[in-house]
């Protein structure tokens, strides 16, 4: 299955880009697509202690499954104000 | 003007405040705040910062903020409006406002507005300063931690 990845801030910047489109194996979860992630970029994998995430637009669990074109966000922590 | 916004315009306090206080005769009290940039940060000096957010969750992160708000103080009405993109030194990031009957609902209203906005609001700040630059980190940001809202409900009404 195919999901877009958005990545913020520093997690852009490692990235170098914001967003992202992969081929996950299905099922997937939120933990599945982040493992794809660093097995590609293994410099993003500091932030799995303290990054939180996001399905379509809304927080979400690493444990949570993933559908076909789905928006799966990976956010380091905040800091607006 | 909605109540919640994330936008690269400058921010409008007056405009805000009109909105959420302008039109009721039962409110006794608004409180207001404005964050500004600041030149010092952390013993660097701040040339400037960008601002990112992930635009649709931070509104509804905002939005959410403010349910917890209504379930705490039923009458007390807030707009809270959050800058992006880059920012000069002096200018506002955030403008809150919080209309209530009495004073001390409007500021624990408002203070909790911005202690939860940096808690759970997916809005980064990229600090440029003389010599670097550095993504500022605070909190992982988790709505459902009830720990981290009760900090917050506690700075609120200290």
């Amino acid at each position: 299955m195919r999901v877009t990845v958005r990545l913020f801030a520093r997690l852009r910047d490692l990235a170098g880009s914001g967003e992202l489109v992969r081929d996950v194996p299905d099922p997937a979860t939120v933990q599945s697509v982040w493992r794809t992630l660093v097995a590609e970029m293994p410099a993003l994998q500091d932030y799995e202690r303290t990054m939180s995430v996001a399905v379509n637009a809304d927080y979400s669990k690493m444990t949570a499954p993933v559908s076909d074109g789905d928006e799966v966000a990976f956010l380091p922590p905040v800091s607006g104000g | 003007m909605a109540a919640v916004a994330v936008t690269a315009d400058p921010l409008d306090l007056q405009a805000l405040t009109a909105e959420i206080a302008g039109s009721s005769t039962g409110d006794g009290a608004v409180a207001t705040f404005v964050g500004l940039v600041r030149e010092q940060n952390q013993g660097r000096r701040v040339s400037f910062l960008d601002y990112e957010a992930y635009e649709p969750l931070a509104v509804r992160a905002l939005n959410r903020i403010l349910d917890e708000a209504r379930d705490t103080w039923p009458t007390t009405r807030i707009g809270v409006h959050h800058r992006i993109g880059r920012l000069e030194l002096g200018e506002a990031s955030i403008v809150i406002v919080a209309a209530s009957a009495h004073r001390g609902d409007a500021f624990a209203a408002c203070r909790y507005t911005i202690e939860r906005v940096k808690q759970i609001v997916p809005i980064w700040k990229h600090e440029h300063f003389a010599g670097g630059d550095v993504w500022l980190e605070g909190a992982t940001a988790d709505p459902d931690d009830e720990a981290a809202r009760q900090a917050a409900l506690r700075i609120a009404c200290a």
